[in-house]
């Protein structure tokens, strides 16, 4: 039992809440803006890089240049908005998804090419784990990820719940005519979508790198789930995204836990499909997910 | 005299490789330009085909499944047929949702197939890939094996455009561009979306692993890296929205003008010192995204645009009958 929770629940946990995160931004896209957002994953790698570097300028813990990180990958993504996604606003809405596409390699390229492709860390040294209860053993990286992660997840509660544009942000999910005719600036709520998913994008993507480490690829990685994650929370539920995000990635970690004898249910080579035929069952069963989400 | 010589190999394996990404843009065109269906994972449909056609043509190895050594002709149908069912059973879970999900479907399937060529190594031979492919005419005197092949990739070329220009102008055709164009008046005409589209997205998949198996032979090898987004499916897409998407014509300049392009660019940056020549590679990939980007918002109708067939003509005998 202890290792059941020590080696798959709270990775698992660790793993939802940066999946939870990263998937905010993917479904209020996908329901303000009304597209699958490809490039989501690139920012998030992107937010590293910034991190990195602030890192290797100032020597500080990767939480502490975290805020920053995320301000300059918010600015990343308003210029995007204004530069590709905004003159496509009033195409066919699938042009946004290519055109989204085409900026997750032109932003990988241009991370590779100012950083390189090498394995990085924005926390060198091995930490020991912490014994709680005589059995539970957890990293302090890991507690402040966790720690960190709650924060913004109740940030966003905060946001979403009591101020006026994270209302505005819920209206628009629910019905976008009917939040256009009531007076709500679409443009501004755009702004907004832009500024939370990218940072929460940042802050995943950061988190992400204390547990592991940076490389170019890892933003791309995290997109299926992230997708996964949406989808099986709602589109354009935030609150699904979250608990979407938590049972993607509890659910990779626990399918190699070996329920049956000694070996692994799940061969830990597939972790990465889990997510994929999570969100190919929730497609077949109830495509608008947990949370009641938009189907297109 | 040698340089000559050594310009037209050159010229032919540009030639064959433009060839066979214009095999994979007219299956892309029947996706997207015929029925506005986004295919992110092109590369998975290519590499299963190529895969498919590798593992039944190759004599008896120990490092992989096979030692079926079939004809090529059952490598090329049986790699369509596999691509085909996949794209079918993908279909059947997306095609009644918006576009986008069967974007996140595709590049999920796509990852799939490479988390199964890494993990099954009994079977694939893992990243270090199949190889020893037998080539068609490879047995003949340098130069003309290369020449047979580009002949047999120019005639697969010519044979799927003259079919899918058929299919562009049939009656077939024209619902598509009509369910693409505008759905609910599609369906008030009483066709059947999720068929057409699930034609279209088959085909397709289908034309895609006819490309992949005809590159498997050219290269006589095939590792995971085959289905690396990057090459197979982004470039791709640049080829066929800067060739004019649902132009055939189109989607074959695309594939050639671009492979020429990104070729090019290629000899100049290999040109350059080690540590330079890394970086300007992913200059290459940025400038070709930014020319997608521009495509996309100046001219999205690419180089040749769309030409609806005449309708009038087509109809003719109905239309004067209705005069009448």
């Amino acid at each position: 039992m202890a290792d059941f929770i020590n080696f798959y629940f709270i990775p698992g946990l660790l793993l939802g809440s940066i999946y939870a995160l990263g998937a905010i931004g993917i479904t209020m896209t996908f329901v303000i803006l009304r597209f699958a957002n490809f490039a989501h994953g690139e920012s998030m790698t992107l937010g590293v890089y910034f991190a990195w570097s602030l890192v290797q300028i100032t020597g500080w813990h990767p939480l502490v240049v975290m805020p920053i990180a995320m301000i300059l990958t918010v600015l990343y993504a308003l210029s995007i908005d204004r530069l590709f996604y905004k003159p496509l606003r009033n195409a066919p809405v699938v042009m946004l998804v290519v055109a989204s596409f085409g900026l997750m390699l032109m932003t990988r390229s241009v991370i590779q090419f100012f950083w390189g492709v090498q394995l990085k860390s924005v926390l060198p040294g091995i930490q020991k784990p912490i014994l709680v209860m005589d059995y539970l053993r957890i990293s302090p990286k890991h507690m402040m990820i966790m720690a960190s992660a709650l924060v913004l997840m109740f940030a966003v509660h905060y946001l979403l719940t009591y101020t006026k544009i994270g209302k505005a942000m819920r209206a628009m999910s629910d019905s976008p005519e009917l939040a256009k005719l009531t007076g709500i600036d679409t443009e501004k709520v755009v702004v907004a979508t832009w500024v939370v998913g990218a940072a929460l994008a940042c802050a995943a993507g950061v988190f992400l790198a204390i547990d592991t480490h940076v490389e170019t690829r890892m933003g791309f990685k995290l997109l299926l789930p992230m997708f996964a994650a949406a989808i099986l929370g709602g589109v354009g539920r935030p609150y699904g995204a979250l608990v979407g995000g938590l049972i993607i990635g509890l659910a990779e970690e626990i399918s190699s836990y070996p329920f049956i004898g000694t070996e692994p249910l799940l061969n830990p080579g597939y972790k990465a499909g889990v997510a994929f035929a999570i969100m190919i069952g929730i497609l077949i069963w109830r495509p608008s997910g947990l949370f009641k989400g938009k189907v297109f | 005299m040698d340089a000559l010589y050594g310009y037209m190999l050159y010229g032919i394996s540009l030639a064959t490789m433009g060839g066979i990404y214009a095999v994979l843009t007219l299956g892309l065109n029947v996706q997207w330009g015929f029925a506005g269906l986004f295919n992110a994972g092109i590369a998975g449909f290519f590499g299963i085909g190529a895969y498919t056609t590798a593992i039944l043509t190759t004599s008896a190895t120990h490092r992989h499944i096979g030692g079926f050594e079939m004809p090529y002709i059952v490598g090329f149908l049986a790699a369509m047929l596999i691509c085909g069912v996949i794209a079918y059973l993908v279909g059947k879970v997306c095609l009644r949702l918006r576009s986008d999900y069967l974007a996140i479907a595709t590049i999920g399937i796509a990852e799939i197939f490479r988390l199964i060529l890494k993990n099954e190594t009994w079977a694939t031979n893992g990243p270090r890939g199949v190889s020893e492919i037998p080539k068609p005419f490879e047995h003949w005197p340098e130069p003309w094996n290369q020449f047979g092949f580009l002949l047999l990739v120019l005639v697969v070329v010519a044979i799927v455009y003259v079919l899918v220009e058929v299919a562009r102008k049939s009656p077939w055709g024209r619902v598509m561009t009509a369910i693409r164009e505008n759905e609910p008046s599609a369906k008030a005409a009483g066709k059947n979306v999720e068929n057409f589209r699930m034609e279209g997205f088959v085909i397709g998949c289908m034309i895609m692993a006819l490309a992949g198996a005809l590159m498997a032979h050219y290269l006589k090898f095939v590792d995971p890296n085959a289905t690396d987004p990057l090459l197979a499916t982004f470039l791709v897409w640049v080829m066929l929205i800067v060739g004019g998407s649902a132009n055939n014509k189109g989607a074959i300049l695309g594939a050639f003008l671009m492979w020429v392009v990104w070729s090019a660019t290629e000899i100049v940056t290999s040109r350059l010192p080690d540590e330079l020549a890394i970086r300007a590679a992913y200059i290459r990939i940025f400038l070709i995204g930014l020319m997608l980007q521009i495509f996309l918002q100046k001219f999205p109708q690419g180089i040749l645009p769309e030409k609806r067939p005449d309708v009038a003509k087509s109809n003719g005998n109905a239309e004067t009958k209705m005069a009448d």
